[in-house]
């Protein structure tokens, strides 16, 4: 019988080569770069032995930038052109934020801040791949190879523009992202694979400059979120700020210019740091006027002046456990990520509401990084022993414009990814041949209290009476939480166009302006970049096809077979060629004569899972 | 795949269903068919994937919750539940939603987060005796129509008690 012969799933012909993964933590006020290497998760450090990257971007002139260490050295001296927690602004824009007290010289542009420098405007996406881009060179340096992709985290709470500047900015950096991830599950990948860890557990995730809590149920290896929340502008930098505000008010120090707030910023930091072991933290340093500051903060008032953050992040945690529909005691354990949950106030505040010791046993500035890496090994199609699989769900809902400004949601928050919701339209006049779609993210009734995300513009429609047309509308939210749209009129069954207006971020030519720019290069370079590209998508198509056929060649007749292998011969040819178009084209021929057999493929292998199940219980 | 969610899932088509057997199969197609399982395949695997795991996440849901089980059965039998053209409700149950609707307002109006959970719990009993009723008139007597009654009754009461959630969410907003 069929049922007996379940072939070894991922078995394949050719030889496994190891291939160079690492995950990512892009963090507000550190980064870091992990990867596994002899089935143990590492973080890999500079050459100085240092593990953290400090996500700092000095711009020194216009064509040298330094990243790390020797930039942070620089925030007090050179303010305007040293950027820290750029995370903040990635896909934010001026009304989003806060900058009264930040040291920059700001602009706009397509909805997202910009950052005048001396090199240039920045844009966040920008300054975040120089941060991206130092990583990489850690990492193949480290590894002696180039990476075949990364997995980079943002904060679950992240919306679909936070991912899509974070996505923009890996691309600049020359990086291929396998996925982007969400911390707090990948914290629980770590935890829970050193821990053998099942049951219910909440991951408490305080960072730089975010906040997440997701919710997440462990069962044999699998990691599926029940729900998760946050707040995407409150962090360790909040703490930071609440000093500096004490440190004006009780010095009388009226406001000061850029190297003065940096300069006090960095102290406010230094006393918080020092507060987790000690009662009172001496703060001294002389401003530029000449005037010294000399004060001592104790850890009670610096518990009365930060309480309410730490209370502003039990609101989420309350709303995950509602919709998760749990009870404290259902909690098996609670983690704490990130380096701000060292403060013992939010250790005792975070014991107190799950009455229960938080785990605090992997580093919380770690753990993210590690988790990362341990996933980018298994996506990158690396042999593990680890059978895991990730259920995340989508942070915020997604919703649409209708009358009178208000949202209509599409898809609910924390619905499991990838999911998919088609909604139907109709024309309000005879013979009207558009119509626009505002999609908003957020749990706001008013489209004005969410995020605009996109404005679609629906052309082409069949001229018809009112409310004959019925355009279905469908938007699909992928394992990365992005959102994409495709419409139909399904009356007449009319692909209507879409026109994509983007509210925030870059569209796909700044994009390749962008990396033209990047590259500086002459047009013959440019030419041998896009065949290389060419050349590689090709590579890719043929060793996936042809570990497809030899693992499941038995689904195909002999004829259906040979037309597979006609188009591989052909592409193996055309991708010798010079012809970056040819070979696109090529790909594609055998993309389309592949779909059949993928469909069938994945019918395959779902009926073994399942028959698999019934065996089991047959033997019981 | 032509199939419907019970199909997909192996399982038959009632309203009492194995919930285990739900979980653990639909863990089994989705260790198969997540797209993270297809980052380095072709496109046309990797669209397969997207397609899949999207159904079997879709279809998880829907047999999960009960008041949307008993719904998509309906829809197999070939009657909406929540047609335009069909709304009647049994007079008793519209003065049991006004009750209930008054006492929301009241609890939100004098700030009663305890009255509100009081309402929760009442309303997951009522969902508990809808839910055996239905288990018998779908599985056992193929008694559509007053399935269909009883199943406009469970969306509703799932409607209150999310409305019951975020009247809760908002006081302790305001807390």
């Amino acid at each position: 019988m069929a049922l007996l012969q379940i072939s070894e799933p991922g078995m394949s012909a050719a030889p496994h080569q190891h291939k160079l993964a690492v995950g990512i933590d892009l963090g507000t006020t550190n980064s870091l770069v992990a990867t596994v290497r002899s089935g143990l998760s590492n973080v890999l450090n500079d050459e100085h032995g240092h593990a953290l990257l400090p996500s700092v971007v000095h711009y020194l002139d216009e064509s040298t930038v330094d990243v790390g260490f020797s930039a942070q050295k620089q925030q007090n001296l050179d303010p305007h052109n040293t950027i820290v927690s750029v995370k903040r602004f990635m896909g934010r824009g001026l009304k989003d934020l806060d900058i009264s007290q930040l040291p920059y010289r700001f602009t706009e542009a397509s909805g997202m801040v910009q950052i005048e420098t001396r090199a240039g405007i920045k844009s966040p996406v920008e300054i975040s791949s120089e941060i991206l881009k130092a990583l990489k060179t850690r990492a193949e340096l480290a590894l002696g190879g180039e990476l075949v992709g990364a997995v980079i985290t943002v904060p679950a709470y992240f919306d679909d523009a936070q991912r899509q500047a974070t996505k923009d900015a890996a691309r600049l950096a020359g990086i291929n992202v396998l996925r982007l991830l969400n911390e707090p599950t990948a914290a629980a990948v770590a935890y829970g694979l050193d821990n053998a860890s099942e049951g219910v557990y909440v991951i408490y995730d305080l960072g730089g400059g975010t906040f997440d809590v997701s919710i997440l149920k462990l069962s044999k290896g699998v990691f599926e979120v029940l729900a998760t929340n946050g707040d995407s502008a409150l962090g360790g930098d909040d703490f930071d700020h609440r000093i500096f505000c004490w440190l004006l008010e009780t010095a009388k120090l009226t406001p000061r210019n850029a190297h003065d707030t940096r300069l006090l910023l960095s102290k406010a930091r230094e006393a918080k740091e020092w507060l987790t072991e000690h009662s009172e933290a001496n703060i001294s340093c002389l401003l530029s006027d000449g005037e010294f500051v000399n004060l001592t903060l104790s850890t009670d008032e610096f518990i009365a002046l930060t309480a309410n953050l730490i209370q502003k992040t039990l609101s989420p945690t309350r709303k995950a456990m509602r919709d998760a529909g749990l009870n404290i005691d259902d909690i098996n354990g609670v983690v704490m990520v990130g380096g701000a949950t060292r403060m013992p106030q939010i250790r005792k505040t975070v014991a107190e509401y799950f009455k229960q010791t938080p785990l605090t046993n992997l580093d919380p500035d770690k753990v993210v990084a590690l988790g990362a890496a341990i996933q980018a090994n298994i996506l990158a199609g690396n042999k593990s022993d680890e059978d895991l699989l990730l259920l995340d769900v989508i942070p915020l809902s997604l919703g649409l414009e209708t009358y009178g400004g208000l949202t209509e949601k599409v898809i609910h928050r924390n619905s499991t990814l990838p999911v998919a919701r088609a909604q139907e339209f109709t024309t309000y006049k005879d013979g009207q041949t558009a119509m626009s779609i505002h999609v908003v993210q957020g749990e706001r009734e008013l489209v004005s209290d969410c995020r605009s995300l996109a404005r679609f513009e629906l052309r082409g429609i069949p001229p018809m009476v009112a409310g004959a047309a019925r355009i279905r509308v469908t938007f699909t939210v992928d394992a990365d939480g992005l959102l994409s749209v495709s419409a139909r009129e399904t009356s007449t069954n009319v692909e209507a166009n879409i026109a994509v207006k983007p509210s925030y971020g870059l569209s796909e030519d700044e994009i390749t302006d962008m990396l033209k720019a990047s590259f500086n290069s002459a047009e013959s370079d440019k030419k041998a970049r896009m065949l290389a590209e060419a050349r590689v998508a090709a590579g890719a198509i043929l060793e996936a096809v042809s570990m497809a056929l030899a693992a499941d060649s038995g689904l195909l007749s002999i004829e259906e077979k040979q037309a597979i292998e006609a188009e591989m011969q052909r592409l193996a040819l055309i991708k010798e060629t010079q012809d970056a178009d040819a070979i696109h084209k090529a790909v594609e021929v055998l993309n389309q004569a592949t779909e059949a057999f993928a469909a069938a493929r994945m019918n395959a292998s779902v009926s073994r899972a399942l028959a698999g199940k019934k065996l089991d219980s047959i033997n019981m | 795949m032509s199939q419907n969610h019970f199909e997909l899932f192996g399982l038959s088509p009632k309203f009492n269903i194995e919930l285990a057997t739900l979980e653990s199969n639909y863990r089994k197609i989705q260790s198969e068919s997540h797209p993270d399982r297809f980052v380095t395949a072709s496109p046309a695997d990797k669209l397969q994937s997207l397609q899949l795991a999207t159904l079997a996440n879709e279809a998880y849901q829907t047999l999960k919750n009960p008041a949307n089980r008993a719904k998509y059965l309906l829809e197999l039998q070939g009657i909406e539940a929540i047609a335009e053209t069909n709304t009647a409700m049994p007079l008793d149950f519209l003065m049991q939603q006004m009750e209930w609707r008054e006492t929301l307002e009241e609890a939100k109006a004098t700030k009663d987060i305890s009255a509100l959970e009081n309402l929760l719990r009442e309303m997951q009993q009522e969902a508990k005796l809808l839910q055996s009723e239905l288990g018998l008139q779908i599985d056992d007597k193929q008694d559509y129509v007053s399935a269909t009654d009883a199943t406009r009754k469970l969306i509703f009461i799932d409607k209150v008690y999310s409305d019951i959630n975020k009247a809760i969410e908002q006081l302790e907003a305001t807390l």
